[in-house]
């Protein structure tokens, strides 16, 4: 069996839970189609969080409003999502690693609808920074560390993301483990900006509205953390939500 | 990747994986094996019944589940070629004892089939067969009592109670399967064994069925044998997982049902090729 395709595609990856060795092929079909749903709304979601960090760190308020606009699309992908697995679960009655599957699934929606919901924040400040001549401001510390925190949420959404995919509880563990970092890096950016606004008040508003971008992107965080957490329960059926590094490792070695 | 792309018809069975243990067993068996002449059917099963708990015995057609509850209150004694070794202890007692009586076993452990077989007589006189021939009652009126309290606990007295001397087999095909549960019930068993006893009924039937095998398990031990999953998801507190002649897995069903351990248990009940 050859493992080169498998990294490409969700549906490489059935065959890690053997989702497509139903009986019944329709059955095989439809958690396939799921899977791709899921998927497809992951990227988009994806994409909004990219283009909102990067109408914020660039003032630029036309793809705000793209980004806000778009948030319709990762609504309507949720309630769709959501009725899709409802009918499965009425018809087939899933057991096994295919109830996990849609349980996981109805579940990583959510924080993938929430994460949608963050990045729409994100063009609504982009919008007023726009306004309030923001751009002029490229240099500063807190819009430097705020693109840094940027890039390793979005880095870790797409690794989350992958570990979706490829079934990968490796991955999902790294991830979980590392969101430590990033609620370490958003308190830097917070004390920053504290500063900045004790510095100069007139300032307020901007470094307001970069504090709650910092905080949308370390909600990202928590929200890839919780799609990771639904990754293990998927394939292992152990539930490592509310659980700390030890209680985690001890239920995945029990 | 490349291990788990195997032929699950080549997964070896060695030991049951799971929990066999119940802490309060009414039943225990260990090391039964069951041959119909030369062929062994059944192959060093092992398991507890938990008392006043449901468990349900699944698997594919032909694993043994069936023959296996039918050595639990010695039906397979009828058939010549039969045998059966191992230890088989209702309440800590050997029921394949030498001189234990197989008839007044049977009253001690119950079954129904999965076909409504009542007697050619009247709807009171099936429930009542079981107390006479046992010589449970001395009066009419205790008689009366044990049918009247069976039919309330099979649920069907008020659907009988103004002809219970038309025939059983005029009722419809639940009500003669909760008759047959009745008359499991006249003579007091312990032990309750259902060897698909919904298979052949509509989802009402089913339902009111599985209802009865809930309120039963507060006096009886329960076991069932069930094709469908989610009737033994419904209804039982513990699954076991046949395949050919072994029990693969045994565990809480709430386990069985959502992370089962045994890839066979797994491809069985979510309808794999297996």
């Amino acid at each position: 069996m050859s493992t080169s395709n498998e990294t490409t595609s969700p549906s490489g990856f059935t065959s890690k839970l053997h989702l497509d060795k139903h009986i019944s092929r329709r059955f095989n079909e439809e958690l396939e189609q799921v899977r791709t749903l899921v998927m497809d709304m992951g990227a988009l979601v994806e994409q909004q969080v990219n283009d909102g960090l990067n109408a914020v760190l660039n003032a630029d308020a036309e793809l705000a409003k793209k980004v806000i606009e778009r948030d319709q699309k990762v609504n309507n992908m949720e309630l769709a999502i959501d009725e899709y697995c409802t009918q499965i679960l009425a018809r087939r009655q899933p057991a096994a690693s295919d109830l996990r599957l849609l349980v996981s699934v109805i579940k990583s929606i959510t924080d993938l609808e929430r994460m949608g919901d963050e990045a729409v924040k994100f063009g609504k400040n982009a919008i007023k920074l726009a306004k309030g001549n923001f751009a002029d401001d490229q240099g500063s510390r807190p819009l430097i560390e705020l693109k840094h925190l940027g890039k390793h949420v979005s880095e870790t959404l797409h690794k989350a993301l992958t570990a979706y995919a490829q079934m990968d509880v490796a991955t999902a563990l790294t991830i979980i483990k590392d969101d430590d970092v990033i609620d370490e890096e958003f308190d830097n950016i917070s004390r920053l900006l504290v500063t900045k606004m004790m510095e100069n008040p007139r300032e307020i508003k901007n470094a307001l509205r970069v504090t709650w971008c910092a905080r949308a992107l370390e909600r990202i965080g928590d929200h890839t953390t919780n799609l990771c957490e639904y990754i293990v329960y998927l394939v292992e059926g152990k539930d490592v939500r509310h659980s700390t590094l030890e209680q985690v490792n001890a239920k995945l070695n029990n | 990747m490349t291990n788990l792309n195997i032929n699950i018809n080549q997964v070896e069975l060695t030991e049951t994986v799971g929990n066999i243990f119940a802490d309060n067993a009414k039943m225990s068996i260990r090391d039964a094996n069951v041959f119909y002449g030369d062929k062994q059917a059944i192959h060093n099963v092992s398991l507890d019944l938990a008392k006043n708990q449901v468990t349900a015995l699944i698997g594919p057609s032909g694993c043994g589940k069936s023959t296996f509850l039918r050595c639990l209150n010695r039906m397979n004694d009828t058939i010549d070629i039969c045998r059966v070794s191992g230890q088989l202890m209702l309440d800590g007692e050997d029921i394949y004892a030498k001189g234990l009586d197989p008839v007044l076993l049977r009253a001690r452990v119950g079954m129904v089939f999965q076909k409504p077989n009542p007697f050619p007589k009247s709807i009171y006189d099936n429930v009542a067969y079981g107390a006479r021939i046992h010589g449970l009652t001395n009066s009419k009126a205790e008689l009366d009592e044990i049918v009247e309290s069976s039919l309330q606990k099979a649920g069907l007295f008020n659907e009988v109670k103004d002809r219970l001397k038309d025939p059983g087999t005029g009722l419809s095909g639940g009500q003669q399967q909760r008759l047959c549960i009745a008359r499991t019930i006249a003579v007091s068993p312990e032990v309750i064994l259902m060897d698909e006893p919904a298979s052949a009924l509509d989802p009402i039937a089913t339902a009111i069925i599985e209802e009865l095998i809930d309120e039963l398990k507060e006096k009886y031990t329960i076991a069932i044998v069930t094709h469908s999953m989610q009737q033994a998801a419904r209804v039982s507190q513990h699954t076991a997982y046949f395949h050919m002649g072994k029990l693969v897995e045994m565990g809480k069903t709430e386990d069985i049902f959502t992370r089962p351990t045994h890839k066979l248990t797994e491809n069985y009940i979510t309808g794999r090729f297996g």
